[in-house]
């Protein structure tokens, strides 16, 4: 476990390391950029490689660079608006797993039959459609529509994160809009890690010792798929936050995603990449911890190659 | 989520293990490296020394494994008809359907559907019917070139990783993991926030994020290809490394990379029809499908669901029906060789 453990993190570390050299890169082209004050107009003319150790102590020091359009250095606008984003996709991620694992456990239980199509076809179509349109066309149909004037168009505008947690009127489309598309994505692995426990031995054992079928979807299905489950969960962090990045942007929602939208359009380089970094160092360690968890959870991983 | 990257990520236990097959995490829906067979070996009757790639018999085209996966599955006939009907609904509606999508019509503006516009105008007075024609020419065609792009660029990725192995594979892979871990979605936007968007920037652009996933599953079937008889043979006979990649490895995952050519492109076609929501996408007065929907959120709370349905059912159509294919076309692959 020691040596899994050790090669992982050295893997992550490698990871991060290579997701700040992306991030520079990416910085390196953007014009403006030592303008903007995040190269360091001493720094302009060195070495690329200088460059990049100049700016990574800047960032080790938790300067992100500074948003001139703003007028704010990065690291207070991902104060201000990376809590919300957390808020949005881990309120999100719980309801799609709370309801995407029963339903792909009844898929598998029905495989084939009229629920698992029905469901079937539900997933597909919500796989295809992108949140944008769902999330608009829920706007359309449950916040504009003068019969039904169930919920804002727009989510919580009040400073801090209170409102985020509270405001249930201004935040069910985005959360709904943001859980279905997730739910879509989990259910489908769900059915097929289902399927697959389903047909092993331990199953075929259970039975023949004479468990139920509840017990047996409870201690042995249930408990061997959700595993994997977790681990999808870990590892579609990125897709999350691309997906919380849409949804704020439709429901106005100052969060992470939104930040980022807004100095996409107004070309404001150190804040798209400030946030870009956090985001993607965050992603690495969340897939580590992904990994990690499973080989706690699954022997068979830590033992399975050199 | 996922309007970017909808695609399941691969769920190995560790991204530098193609692992022993796992119970429990075999892939979802998305990309499950068919199989480790030989793609090879289907067709011939196995006669005694064969191992020479070139006696073996050449991988079927892409469009007979189309057939072959629509006549044996439903789903994936099913959409590839739904393919097929909305490309000609795009090329050759326009034909037929003759509509002015360049001027301003402002007396026209936000019509409802009524007979003369089926689906009603947009805000600029243009006919919906005819835009939806229009932006789908956009959306397919940027979307097809990107995904294939990406699947290459993924392909030969892998590949090279998978057969070259020790540090070049672990270096390789793990750039591929620090590209996964930034969401792709942001990455496109500062790319196209540095390159102004044309559709030829847009192009590059998705299949710059998008060929990672291609390069992990077309990695892990070239770690397996590389032991093969035939592949150590081209070594033995002085081939070069590459000539083993390009004629040998890559043509051998044809399999996988044709399954995951048709979830590229929907994949694609989403990351298009996002930016352009975003309103950083292929610009006015040219449009795609999700040009339409950033053009009907503006005036949303007015309710001219219009300007916004249509275009939206056109995106998740083509991209289930993409999915479809893809998933007939594995589980065709899956028959053949003789596995479940």
């Amino acid at each position: 476990m020691t040596a899994y453990l050790a090669r992982r993190v050295l893997q992550a570390a490698a990871v991060v390391v290579l997701v700040t050299l992306i991030v520079f890169a990416l910085l390196h082209l953007g014009p403006g950029a030592s303008q903007a004050g995040v190269v360091g107009a001493g720094a302009a003319r060195r070495e690329f490689l200088l460059q990049y150790l100049s700016w990574l102590g800047q960032v080790l020091q938790g300067n992100l660079g500074f948003s001139a359009r703003l007028n704010e250095p990065v690291s207070t606008l991902l104060a201000a608006s990376l809590p919300r984003t957390l808020a949005l996709t881990g309120i999100s991620t719980l309801i799609a797993l709370a309801v995407a694992i029963p339903a792909g456990i009844i898929q598998a239980v029905y495989r084939g039959k009229a629920a698992d199509n029905a469901l079937r076809v539900l997933t597909y179509a919500f796989y295809g459609l992108p949140s944008f349109v769902l999330g608009s066309v829920l706007i359309l149909y449950f916040a504009v529509n003068p019969d039904l004037h169930l919920f804002g168009a727009e989510g919580p505008q009040a400073p801090g994160i209170g409102a985020v947690l509270t405001d249930w009127r201004d935040m069910t489309l985005p959360v709904a809009t943001l859980s279905l598309a997730m739910i879509a994505l989990f259910s489908r692995y769900m059915r097929s890690a289902a399927i697959d426990s389903l047909d092993e031995e331990y199953v075929e054992a259970a039975r023949a010792r004479g468990a139920g079928q509840g017990r047996v979807l409870a201690r042995h299905v249930l408990r061997n798929s959700l595993v994997p489950v977790v681990t999808l969960v870990g590892l579609s962090i990125p897709q999350i936050l691309g997906g919380a990045l849409i949804v704020e942007s439709l429901f106005n929602i100052q969060g992470a995603g939104w930040q980022i939208w807004q100095a996409a359009q107004n070309h404001d380089v150190p804040v798209i990449l400030g946030f870009t970094l956090v985001i993607g160092i965050g992603a690495a360690i969340g897939s580590m911890l992904a990994d990690i968890g499973y080989a706690v959870l699954d022997p068979r991983v830590r033992y399975a190659r050199p | 989520m996922t309007t970017d990257q909808v695609r399941p990520a691969t769920p190995e236990p560790g991204p530098a293990q193609p692992g022993p097959a796992q119970p429990g995490a075999a892939a979802p829906g998305g990309q499950l490296a068919p199989v480790r067979g030989s793609r090879g070996r289907h067709a011939g009757p196995p006669a005694a020394n064969q191992s020479p790639a070139s006696l073996l018999p050449a991988p079927a085209s892409l469009g007979r494994r189309l057939l072959a996966a629509a006549r044996s599955s439903p789903v994936a006939a099913a959409g590839l008809i739904i393919l097929i009907a909305m490309t000609v609904f795009c090329f050759a509606g326009p034909l037929i359907y003759h509509t002015d999508q360049v001027h301003v019509f402002l007396r026209l503006a936000n019509l409802s559907p009524r007979s003369g516009h089926p689906l009603g105008t947009d805000g600029e007075g243009d006919d919906e019917l005819g835009r939806l024609m229009v932006g789908g020419q956009a959306s397919l065609l940027v979307g097809a070139a990107a995904g294939v792009l990406a699947a290459i660029l993924g392909s030969l990725w892998g590949a090279v990783a998978g057969y070259a192995g020790g540090y070049l594979d672990a270096v390789m892979m793990r750039i591929v993991d620090a590209g996964i871990a930034i969401p792709a979605i942001v990455v496109l936007l500062v790319l196209v926030v540095i390159y102004r968007p044309s559709e030829l920037v847009l192009i590059l652009a998705i299949a710059l994020t998008s060929w990672l996933s291609t390069a992990r599953l077309v990695r892990a079937e070239a770690l397996t290809l590389r032991t093969r008889e035939y592949v150590q043979m081209v070594r033995v006979m002085g081939g070069s490394g590459l000539r083993a990649v390009l004629r040998h490895i890559t043509p051998n995952t044809a399999g996988t990379i044709a399954v995951n050519v048709t979830f590229q492109i929907a994949n694609a076609i989403l990351l298009l029809a996002t930016l352009s929501y975003l309103g950083l996408g292929i610009q006015a007065p040219a449009v795609d499908w999700g040009g339409m929907i950033f053009q009907g959120i503006q005036t949303i709370s007015s309710g001219y669901w219009w300007q916004i349905v249509p275009p939206g059912l056109a995106i998740m159509l083509v991209v289930v029906a993409f999915t479809m294919v893809g998933d007939g076309l594995r589980d065709s692959a899956r028959r053949e060789s003789g596995r479940r």
